[in-house]
């Protein structure tokens, strides 16, 4: 498969994908309501101002990777309902390309949620956000996006389909995004300025984010074909 | 090996686990035919269709279908084989033409083919923004085979495809599959359904106990005088 | 099917008789003589430290069950990579992973409830965030996971490739996850680095018990994977039989019923 024909085919995957959220809107009325009602459960479960400012980075990259498992099922529900992975597969269309189209599919949604969560956080966690952060926010945002989205595209791809294999999807991603959890909560607590650290102590995290999503991405392109494979 | 043959299998076999789904199958198939596959069910019709698509490991016996050795790479046939399942592989909230000009684009297949493909499959006008859906089950049948059609796969492997229709439903199905293999089609086809298929099909091929048993028909390629 | 005459010169399909060859019985008997000597060292033979008392001998269990869970994650890693590289299907090299993967889990298991025990007779706690033991908690449930997906059904090839991808995706996966725990407990710099071997006065005689008990876990590891490895083997033979059989019966069936 040439470069160009990945790419054209990521390009008609990402392109239906986004149209079918379009039609049915279940990101925007069911997954980003999901998310903002654990943020609300977490001041439940923490009741404590203090200690929720503090926490506030760690809660939405946790509420972030809570509706991540939601997420990309529903990104292979839409194509296993009526068998149309199987006829991707059939017709040999690039895995490559079906991978990078979900991917960036999924990457759109996620950014769409952490928004929505940097916003509940401070609202409710009253976190405090300057414009001099927002670099180190939103660069941090979108590493970490990405690398949860090719690996959720990924491992989603291999719990597809089959019954008895969705469970596995936490199963084998909540280990694997360990790495983002930890690097993202860093980065952003820097942002919030949380215990006086600067916004720029966010820059260390922010690189291990971005070598895990490049790692992830040019690994995914090889491996999603035969993770895919019945 | 015969070039104008689109399919050969000789003694192949197929297993699930350790059950051998195919026991052994010889099979020949010509261009332009249009091959019924008969027989009881768990004879091994669905898994013959899925190894010629490429989709399961043949692993005795030889396969060649479109020229490809399925034993060495059964990958590469799949862009040239379109294979119909109980499935229809419509993405149910996109309309028809969405639908098909996803695979359209897959391809490279311009608008205007795709409007040319909607036309002669019934499908062009209101019916084509109607959401795939809501539409019924021979309209989606039909929206499935207009996929095969803009991805201009060479050999078309159906699984039931009278499934669900009604007459009408059907005997559209049977014209689709005629005007196909006008256009240069090979059709195999698992049915059940014996008195229109044998009318339809060139050649019935026997399914039982994961080997073809027999093949009866006039032998014919079809269109060939 | 394709067997693969490289790795199995020691489990060719005629000399399957049992699941061990003279080269396991060998080393099943070096690896009980060294363990057996490490356990009498590590339990009387060795003194007791001064801070921990005899709750340090828990080391001779956790500190080589650690090394063997790396070597274990290392083998799979190693043999799946062979399986991705080779174009005709390595399923010796599948078995072999497949093996590790299974011994290399319940290492990782004695590994934590070693390390877990340790520290609460120690420091009191059960669990301590130092990057070895969460590192060893994570590749432990990676594991898990991976040897859920291999029991997921396909061809043998299918399934071969499918396990190899995600042994590989580990690979990346494990020391991204050690890197990032490193440096978030290294933040932490007010709580002294919760190694329980840390401060332990080592002479010479404790050494050498470590030294050999690596050793003997060793040669433990390395038996139970070959006959874990082979027993996959002989499975898979008798499927292969099987097979035989069953074609030839169906094709006796069809042509009974066509009479």
């Amino acid at each position: 498969m040439t470069r160009s024909s990945t790419w054209k085919v990521a390009r008609a995957v990402a392109a239906k994908d986004l149209r079918i959220e379009m039609r049915s809107r279940v990101v925007t009325n069911q997954v980003v309501p999901f998310a903002g009602l654990v943020m609300v459960m977490f001041a439940f479960a923490l009741d404590n101002d203090t200690v929720l400012e503090r926490v506030s980075g760690g809660l939405i990259w946790l509420a972030t990777l809570f509706s991540l498992f939601i997420l990309v099922q529903r990104s292979f529900a839409i194509d296993t309902a009526d068998g149309a992975l199987d006829s991707l597969r059939v017709a040999g269309v690039s895995p490559a390309g079906i991978f990078v189209g979900k991917a960036i599919t999924l990457m759109i949604e996620l950014l769409l949620l952490e928004l929505t969560l940097t916003a509940a956080a401070i609202v409710l966690y009253r976190v405090d956000l300057r414009p001099s952060s927002l670099v180190v926010l939103v660069t941090c945002m979108i590493w970490a996006t990405a690398g949860l989205a090719f690996v959720g595209t990924l491992y989603g791809g291999l719990a597809a389909g089959m019954r008895g294999r969705e469970t596995l999807l936490p199963l084998l991603l909540l280990p694997v995004v360990a790495p983002v959890l930890i690097g993202a909560t860093k980065a952003t607590e820097a942002a919030f300025r949380i215990n006086g650290v600067a916004p720029s102590d966010g820059w260390p995290w922010i690189g291990l984010l971005a070598v895990f999503a490049v790692v992830f991405g040019v690994v995914g392109l090889s491996a999603f074909g035969a993770l895919i494979e019945e | 090996m015969n070039s104008s043959n689109i399919v050969e299998l000789r003694d192949a076999v197929v297993v699930y686990g350790s059950f051998p789904a195919l026991a052994g199958v010889s099979l020949t198939v010509s261009k332009g035919e249009i091959v019924l596959l008969q027989g009881p069910n768990g004879a091994g019709k669905t898994t013959l269709l899925r190894a010629c698509a490429g989709l399961v490991p043949i692993v005795r016996g030889k396969a060649i279908v479109l020229g490809h050795d399925l034993c060495a790479d059964r990958h590469a046939v799949r862009q040239r084989v379109g294979l119909l399942g109980h499935n229809n592989g419509l993405f149910g909230d996109l309309t028809v033409r969405e639908n098909v000009s996803f695979w359209a684009q897959l391809v490279g297949a311009s608008n205007l083919e795709v409007d040319a493909v909607l036309e002669r499959m019934g499908l062009s006008g209101r019916l084509a923004d109607i959401r795939a859906a809501h539409l019924s089950a021979g309209q989606k049948r039909r929206c499935a085979l207009a996929n095969l059609v803009v991805r201009r796969a060479e050999l078309w492997l159906l699984d039931e495809p009278h499934a669900g229709l009604d007459a009408t439903g059907r005997d559209e199905l049977d014209e689709t599959l005629r005007r196909a293999v006008a256009s240069g089609a090979t059709v195999i086809i698992a049915s059940h359904e014996l008195e229109r298929s044998r009318q339809l099909a060139t050649r019935v091929a026997v399914v039982t106990g994961g080997q073809v048993a027999g093949s009866q028909g006039d032998g014919g390629r079809a269109g060939a005088s | 099917m394709s067997i693969d005459y490289t790795i199995d010169h020691i489990a060719t399909p005629d000399a399957v008789a049992g699941v061990g060859t003279k080269t396991s019985r060998g080393i099943g008997l070096l690896a009980l003589g060294v363990m057996t000597w490490v356990v009498v060292s590590g339990l009387f033979l060795t003194p007791a430290d001064k801070n921990q008392g005899d709750s340090v001998r828990i080391m001779y269990i956790h500190v080589p069950t650690a090394w063997i869970a790396y070597l274990a994650f290392i083998v799979t890693g190693a043999a799946s990579l062979i399986v991705l590289i080779k174009k005709k299907p390595a399923l010796g090299f599948d078995r072999v992973a497949g093996a590790s993967a299974e011994v290399g889990v319940m290492f990782m298991a004695l590994t934590l409830i070693s390390g877990s025990l340790w520290g609460r007779l120690t420091w009191g706690e059960f669990w301590a965030w130092d990057p070895r033991l969460t590192t060893t908690a994570f590749m432990f449930v990676t594991y898990i996971g991976y040897l859920a997906v291999r029991n997921l059904g396909g061809s043998q090839q299918q399934r071969a490739k499918r396990s190899a991808v995600l042994a590989a995706l580990a690979v990346l996966q494990i020391p991204l996850v050690h890197f990032s725990v490193v440096l978030w407990r290294s933040l932490h710099q007010s709580a002294s680095i919760l190694s329980v071997d840390g401060d332990i006065k080592m002479d010479g005689l404790m050494l050498f018990t470590l030294f050999t008990g690596v050793i003997g876990f060793t040669l433990t590891f390395i038996w139970l994977v070959m006959h874990r490895s082979r027993l996959m083997l002989m499975r898979g033979v008798i499927e292969d039989r099987g097979l035989e059989a069953a074609i030839r019966e169906r094709q006796r069936d069809t042509a009974g019923a066509s009479q």
